[in-house]
C-alpha cells in the first residue's frame, strides 16, 4: 500500500507539461477539459457545413456547390454534429462532473479514459479526410441506407471504420461511467442521493453500451457486404435493404436518447439553483429518464413508417411513441414546478435553460405529429423532420450544453465569463435559431423534401429567411468561442459557490478546483 | 482513496464487456430474426410457399372472384429484358392458377439472375401461395435466349374479404457477384471474357 501511495505521488507531482501533459493525462479535468475543446472545435466545423447548405438553399436552382457536395455536406454535417460535437460534448461534462458531484478523487479508469477520448481525433481524422479521397466524402446520408451505401467509394469504408473508432470511444467511455458511478461514490451518497445529471448519465451510459455495438455490428455487415461476398442487404444475394434500416434504427432511436439525456440532467441541475428551490419531483424525474430509455428499444420502426410495414406494426409503433409523450412531459412539469414560486434570476445559464424547457417542448410536439402513422406518409422526409429533431438536438442537445457550459466555467476556470456578451451570445442564438428552423416546419408542411439542394419556387421565401437566420446562428458561435476563451483567460474570480447557494458537492470546492480533489472522501449529509 | 463497494471494479467491467460483446451479436442476430419473422407473420411481402396437393386439398370458394395482377422490374446491372406474360388473371380462392413471365438475355455472353418477390397489400402476403416458382433458384440465360418462367400458385381461402386485388411483384438481379466458380460450372456459365477463375 505504501509502495503504491508513493508511486502515486510521483506520477502525480512529476507529470509532464506542455503538450505531452494533455496526451499522457489520466486526469478527469483535463480529459474533461480536451473533450469540451474538441466538442467545441466539430461543433464549429459541421457548423460550416450547415452553412455550406444553408448559401446553396438561400435560392432556388444550384449556385455555389454541386449537387454532390452538397449532399456531402448534409452527410458530414450530421455525422460531425452527432458524433463529434454532441456525444464527446456530454462526455466532457460527465468527466469534468461526475467525480466532483458524487465525491470520488477521479473516474475508475483514468487510463482507459486518456485512450478513450484520444482514439477521437483519430477517429474524425479518419472521417473527414474521407472528404479528400478520389469521388469525395460518404454523400448517401449520415443513416447510410443501403444499398446507396454499398455502391459509394472509398470514403464510405473510411466513415465505416471511423464509426467503429467512435463506437470503441463511446463504449470505453460509458464502461468508465458506470463503474464510476457504482464504486466511486463517497461513502453516504446513496443511488438516490446522486444528482440528477449523474443520474442521466449512468442511464445514458446503458444505452450507449446497449446500442453503440449494434451499431458497430450494422456497419460491419455493409463492409462485408461491400468487400467481402456476403449479402445481407443485397437483394440479388438474397438480402433485404429494408433491414438495415431496422437494424440501424435500432441503435438510432436509443442514440437519440443518447443525445439528449444528458442534456435533462444539466437542466436538472441548473434550474433548481437559479429557482432557489430544490428539484421537483426528484424520483418522478429518476423514473422519467429510465421510462424514456425504455422505451427508446421499441419504438425505432417509427423512422420508417412508409417503407411498407403490416398496419398492426404501424400501430404499434404509433402508439409506443405517443407513451414517451408521458415520461417527457414528467420532466418538462417538473422542471416548470420547480421554477414555480421560486426565486427566479435569469443569468445566462438559467436564460439557456428555460429557453430549452419551452422550445424542447415545441420539438417534442413536432415529434408526437410526426408520430401519428397517416401523417407521417405527408412528413416524412421533409423539411418538418428536418425543423422537428433541430428543435430537440440544437434547442434542445447543444443549447443545453452551452447553459451547462456557462454554469459550469466559473467553476471549472476560476473566473466569471463576461455575463453581457453571454446574455448576447444567449439572445442572438435564441433568435436566429428560431428564424432558421421555425420556417422550415412550414416548408415541410408544403411538401420540400430534405437532402436536395434545389428546390421549387414557392418555397423561396421560407428558405431565404431561414439561410439569413443560420448566417446569424452561425456568426453568434464565434461569439460563444470569444466569451470561452476569455473566460479561460481571466476576469473576476468566482467564489467557491459560483451562484447564490448552489446545491452540490462541486461547489464545496475552491474555483478553479486543485488538480486533485475529493482524495479524502467528503461528508454526505 | 478506498471506497467501499459490492462489486470489484474487475468484475463490473467484465459484466460491461460481455454485455457489448452480447448486443454485437445481437445485432447480427436480427438478421436470422427478421426473416423469420417476416416469414411467420407474413410481413415485408414474404408470401408462403405450398405444395401442389395441400394446395388444393381445402378445395375451391366459388363465392367470389380474387384478381392477381403482375408486375415485374429489372435492377440495374442486368442485361435483362423481363416482363410479365399477362397483365392480370382472375382466380378462386382455393384455386390452382399459372402465370409466366418471360425473360431475355440482351447481353453477349451468359448471365446468372435471381429474382425476389413482394406482395401487396401486405395484408394478403399470408394468404398467397406458390407452389412453383422462378424465384426458389437462381436462372440461367444464354446470349440472346428468351426464357418463359412459369409460376403457379394459389389464394388461400382465408384471404379477407375486402381484399379483391393482388399484386405480384418480381425483380431480378444479377447474381454473378454472389456465385462461386463451382456454382458458376454448375450452372454451365462460362464467362466469355474468362479470367482464369471457372
Amino acid at each position: 500500500m505504501a509502495t503504491a501511495e508513493t508511486a502515486h505521488h510521483e506520477h502525480h507531482d512529476h507529470h509532464p507539461t506542455g503538450l505531452m501533459r494533455w496526451v499522457t493525462t489520466t486526469n478527469h479535468k483535463d480529459i474533461g477539459t480536451l473533450y469540451l475543446l474538441f466538442s467545441l472545435l466539430m461543433f464549429m466545423v459541421g457548423g460550416a457545413m450547415a452553412m455550406v447548405i444553408r448559401a446553396e438553399l438561400f435560392q432556388p436552382g444550384l449556385q455555389i456547390v454541386d449537387p454532390h457536395f452538397f449532399n456531402q455536406m448534409t452527410t458530414m454535417h450530421a455525422l460531425v454534429m452527432i458524433f463529434g460535437a454532441i456525444m464527446p460534448g456530454f462526455v466532457g461534462f460527465a468527466n469534468w462532473m461526475l467525480p466532483l458531484m458524487i465525491g470520488a478523487p477521479d473516474m475508475a479508469l483514468p487510463r482507459l479514459n486518456n485512450w478513450s477520448f484520444w482514439i477521437l481525433p483519430f477517429g474524425f481524422a479518419m472521417l473527414l479526410g474521407s472528404l479528400f479521397t478520389a469521388g469525395g466524402g460518404p454523400a448517401g446520408g449520415w443513416t447510410l441506407y443501403a444499398p446507396l451505401s454499398i455502391q459509394g467509394g472509398m470514403s464510405v469504408d473510411m466513415t465505416i471504420f471511423a464509426v467503429h473508432m467512435l463506437g470503441v470511444s463511446s463504449v470505453l467511455g460509458a464502461i468508465n461511467v458506470i463503474v464510476t458511478i457504482f464504486n466511486m461514490r463517497a461513502p453516504g451518497m446513496d443511488l438516490l442521493k446522486m444528482p440528477l445529471f449523474v443520474w442521466t448519465w449512468l442511464i445514458t451510459a446503458f444505452l450507449l453500451i446497449a446500442v453503440m455495438p449494434v451499431l458497430a455490428g450494422a456497419v460491419t455487415m455493409l463492409l462485408t457486404d461491400r468487400h467481402f461476398g456476403t449479402a445481407f442487404f443485397d437483394p440479388a444475394g438474397g438480402g433485404d435493404p429494408v433491414l438495415f434500416q431496422h437494424i440501424f434504427w435500432f441503435f438510432g432511436h436509443p442514440e437519440v436518447y443518447i443525445l439528449i439525456l444528458p442534456a435533462f440532467g444539466i437542466l436538472s441541475e441548473i434550474i433548481p439553483t437559479f429557482a432557489r428551490k430544490p428539484l421537483f419531483g426528484y424520483v418522478s424525474m429518476v423514473l422519467a429518464v429510465a421510462g424514456i430509455a425504455f422505451l427508446s428499444f421499441i419504438v425505432w420502426a417509427h423512422h420508417m413508417f412508409t417503407v411498407g410495414m403490416p398496419l398492426v406494426g404501424e400501430l404499434f409503433f404509433m402508439y409506443s411513441t405517443m407513451l414517451i409523450a408521458i415520461p417527457t412531459g414528467v420532466k418538462i412539469f417538473n422542471w416548470v414546478a420547480t421554477m414555480w414560486r421560486g426565486s427566479l434570476t435569469f443569468e445566462t445559464p438559467m436564460l439557456f435553460a428555460v429557453s430549452v424547457v419551452f422550445l424542447f417542448t415545441i420539438g417534442g410536439l413536432s415529434g408526437l405529429m410526426l408520430a401519428i402513422t397517416p401523417a407521417d406518409f405527408q412528413y416524412h422526409d421533409t423539411y418538418f423532420v428536418v425543423a422537428h429533431f433541430h428543435y430537440v438536438l440544437f434547442s434542445g442537445a447543444i443549447m443545453a450544453m452551452m447553459g451547462g457550459a456557462y454554469y459550469w466555467l466559473p467553476k471549472w476556470t476560476g473566473h466569471m465569463y463576461d455575463e453581457r456578451l453571454g446574455k448576447w451570445h444567449f439572445w442572438t442564438t435564441a433568435i436566429f435559431f428560431n428564424i432558421t428552423f421555425f420556417p422550415q416546419h412550414f416548408l415541410g408542411l408544403a411538401g420540400m423534401p430534405r437532402r436536395i439542394p434545389d428546390y421549387a419556387l414557392q418555397f423561396t421565401e421560407f428558405n431565404v429567411i431561414s439561410s439569413i437566420g443560420a448566417f446569424g446562428l452561425g456568426i453568434s458561435q464565434i461569439l460563444f468561442v470569444y466569451v470561452v476563451y476569455k473566460c479561460i483567460q481571466g476576469g473576476e474570480r468566482a467564489t467557491q459557490e459560483v451562484w447564490d447557494n448552489p446545491r452540490g458537492l462541486e461547489w464545496t470546492l475552491p474555483s478553479p478546483p486543485p488538480y486533485h480533489t475529493f482524495e479524502t472522501p467528503p461528508v454526505i449529509k | 482513496m478506498t471506497i467501499p463497494s459490492n462489486k470489484s471494479n474487475t468484475r463490473i467491467i467484465l459484466q460491461l464487456v460481455a454485455l457489448t460483446v452480447f448486443m454485437f451479436g445481437f445485432g447480427y442476430a436480427l438478421v436470422p430474426l427478421y426473416d423469420t419473422f417476416c416469414l411467420a407473420f407474413g410481413l415485408n411481402g414474404k408470401t408462403g410457399v405450398t405444395d401442389n396437393q395441400s394446395a388444393v386439398a381445402r378445395g375451391i370458394d366459388n363465392t367470389r372472384w380474387v384478381t392477381v395482377q403482375f408486375t415485374s422490374h429489372t435492377a440495374s446491372g442486368l442485361p435483362w429484358e423481363f416482363t410479365p406474360g399477362q397483365h392480370s388473371v382472375k382466380v378462386r380462392p382455393g384455386q390452382l392458377a399459372d402465370a409466366v413471365y418471360t425473360a431475355q438475355n440482351r447481353a453477349q455472353r451468359p448471365v446468372v439472375g435471381r429474382a425476389t418477390y413482394s406482395v401487396a397489400p401486405a395484408a394478403a402476403a399470408v394468404h398467397f401461395k406458390k407452389t412453383e416458382c422462378f424465384c426458389f433458384t437462381n436462372q440461367v440465360l444464354n446470349p440472346g435466349e428468351l426464357k418463359e418462367m412459369p409460376v403457379r400458385f394459389v389464394v388461400d381461402k382465408d384471404l379477407p374479404a375486402d381484399i379483391h386485388t393482388i399484386t405480384l411483384s418480381y425483380s431480378f438481379f444479377n447474381a454473378e457477384k454472389y456465385l462461386s466458380a463451382k456454382d458458376k460450372a454448375q450452372l454451365g456459365v462460362v464467362k466469355a471474357d474468362a479470367d482464369g477463375k471457372s
